[in-house]
């Protein structure tokens, strides 16, 4: 009996890992300017930051797989400029994930900074505190609860990609091949034990993260931070 | 750097919404406690929203001193005017103890010259017990006494209040009035005070601007402007009333009257506890002066002044008209129908005597001194 290969696995969490962090710098500004701004464009910025979560992965895999090929301008520039492909990559991943799970980061947010609105901004800025410093002293730790709901979600979520994974990375060890594909793979192969093994870890990890938020938020229901 | 200058607020400002528009020019003195006073809806409290920058709407111009907040092209960006701002819920930071929220302040106002300490403000507000407790685990009353000590603490050069006392009952009101009303004195610091109770103008406040629909319908001394009969519509007709000024002359503990020496006349008003010699200010609803032409006996009511018509402003499209009286100096308005004056034959000049309902004094009339702190 085969033992499951880790290599993807370690792979998947770095991967969920990184895409998470860059969705808290890309998805703050968003969710921010969504929840404050008065602007007509309004609406359709959030039908395009909502379009991942209905469209099919092979879809938004199918024109990311477009965009980010060598032959297009902005896979071009990354070619000329790094050397390397973003397409099949460990990075082209990255990208591919981020824009994925972007609606996983960005509606928890908009949703918390709406709930805190306009008025604990105006007490800071009366009380000489700058929107950059009322952002980060007010508005960030009252949204304590919607970072906690957005990081875990798009963790957890990129963690279980698989359509668009394969096609804008395909199935390269040690670089795009992650614990999902690989799972389809054991299966592919008749080696379910691997499978079990790999989709048994994948269970008890995703129910005690979600256990772990939930819990958090029913032991703390108003002061997070 | 605070009120000591007595800088002047000079606003020229309008704002338009769907369903309203304001428009006002007015310039508040950098002193004393200056009401903005009108019924709901009129405008007052988008008025000091515009003055502390938050609409950003507003158009016209805003100069403090020799600063320009407002112009043209130039918008001085609200943590940059050094404003404070009491808000009728409070806003503390729920993320926040008292403490922290105190501190938060504090620590922004950083070298901002004050004649105050951290130390003061939490003496005088009495903050101390409250330090660790939340803000859901303070009464309204707390609540609001860690917010005007936070604003306090932020070092501001003016203070906007909207309506703090509008959530709170009768006796918290009670409670936070007196520091209210000792903030310009024990703090230098002059206060815009937005209300629509006539009470709150009248025991606090110096000055009045009363705003109707928008616009500046009277504006002065709180005595005069109360006086002054085009305010008809903005107080509400049975609101209609004066401020006469007193000491404490005598106390009367067994049938719990105090007697009133207005300088050339006494009353008697139902008891103040307040020592003798100290200052009161008293309120006449318009509606409680009868008026006689000569001293009537065998009456119920305590106190008749002697007065003198000033002037006679008959109520379109009512009965009534509204009397203005001069009593030794202080003003007095009287609400009769128009066929008792007509009866009278009331005019302007005429001596008559003024019958006061000793009943309708305010009771909680505070003394206007407090010792600064330290």
């Amino acid at each position: 009996m085969d033992m499951p290969d880790l290599g993807p696995l370690w792979l998947t969490f770095r991967l969920a890992a990184i895409t998470t962090l860059l969705l808290l710098l890309i998805g703050t500004p968003i969710a921010w300017w969504l929840a404050h701004t008065l602007s007509r464009l309004k609406s359709v910025a959030e039908a395009i930051t909502a379009l991942p979560l209905v469209l099919p992965p092979t879809v938004l895999g199918f024109y990311l797989l477009v965009f980010l090929s060598p032959n297009s301008a902005l896979g071009g520039l990354w070619l000329s400029v790094t050397g390397s492909t973003l397409t099949f990559s460990f990075t082209g991943l990255i990208v591919a994930s981020a824009l994925y799970s972007l609606p996983f980061m960005v509606q928890p947010l908009q949703g918390a900074f709406e709930g805190i609105g306009r008025a604990p901004l105006e007490a800071a800025a009366s009380l000489r505190a700058s929107p950059r410093d009322a952002f980060f002293t007010v508005a960030t730790p009252m949204a304590a609860r919607g970072y906690l709901t957005a990081i875990v979600l798009s963790f957890a979520h990129t963690i279980g990609e698989f359509g668009v994974v394969l096609m804008v990375g395909g199935n390269i060890p040690g670089r795009t091949k992650v614990v999902s594909i690989q799972i389809y793979e054991e299966v592919e192969t008749i080696n379910y034990a691997a499978a079990h093994g790999l989709a048994a870890i994948l269970l008890v990890f995703s129910f005690s993260v979600l256990l772990a938020v939930y819990a958090l938020n029913r032991r703390f229901p108003v002061h997070v931070g | 750097m605070s009120g000591d200058a007595m800088t002047d607020l000079s606003t020229d400002v309008r704002i338009r919404f769907p369903a309203f528009s304001l428009e006002v020019a007015h310039a508040f003195p950098g002193q004393g406690i200056t009401a903005l006073f009108g019924p709901s809806g009129c405008g007052k409290s988008t008025l000091l929203r515009i003055i502390a920058g938050f609409e950003r709407g507003a158009r016209g111009r805003i100069s403090y001193g020799d600063e320009t907040w407002l112009g043209a092209r130039a918008f001085l960006p609200p943590h940059r005017r050094g404003v404070g701002y009491v808000f009728q819920d409070t806003r503390l930071f729920p993320h926040l103890t008292a403490r922290g929220n105190l501190d938060y302040a504090h620590k922004r106002a950083g070298d901002v010259a004050a004649r105050y300490s951290f130390d003061d403000v939490v003496d005088v507000l009495d903050l101390a017990p409250l330090f660790d407790r939340r803000a859901t685990q303070l009464s309204g009353g707390e609540r609001q006494r860690v917010a005007i000590g936070r604003t306090l603490l932020a070092r501001p050069r003016l203070m906007l209040m909207d309506e703090p006392l509008a959530a709170l009952d009768t006796r918290r009101k009670g409670e936070i009035m007196p520091y209210i009303g000792r903030l310009p004195d024990a703090f230098g610091l002059p206060v815009i005070y937005v209300t629509h109770a006539l009470e709150e103008v009248t025991q606090l406040c110096d000055r009045i601007v009363a705003l109707a629909d928008g616009h500046v319908a009277a504006a002065g001394g709180v005595a005069e402007t109360l006086e002054r009969l085009d305010l008809a519509n903005v107080q509400g007709r049975f609101e209609a009333g004066a401020m006469l000024t007193g000491r404490i002359a005598a106390q009367d503990t067994e049938l719990y009257m105090s007697s009133v020496d207005l300088g050339t006349a006494r009353i008697e008003v139902p008891q103040i506890a307040v020592p003798p010699g100290e200052e009161v200010r008293l309120r006449v609803r318009a509606r409680d002066v009868s008026l006689a032409l000569t001293r009537p006996e065998g009456l119920s009511i305590r106190n008749m002044l002697d007065a003198r018509v000033l002037n006679i402003a008959p109520e379109a499209a009512t009965a009534f008209a509204e009397v203005l009286l001069d009593v030794g100096g202080q003003h007095l308005r009287a609400r009769v129908t128009r066929a008792a004056i007509a009866a009278l034959e009331l005019r302007e000049g005429q001596s008559v005597i003024a019958l006061i309902k000793a009943v309708s004094f305010d009771r909680q009339a505070l003394p206007r001194d407090a010792p600064a702190p330290g």
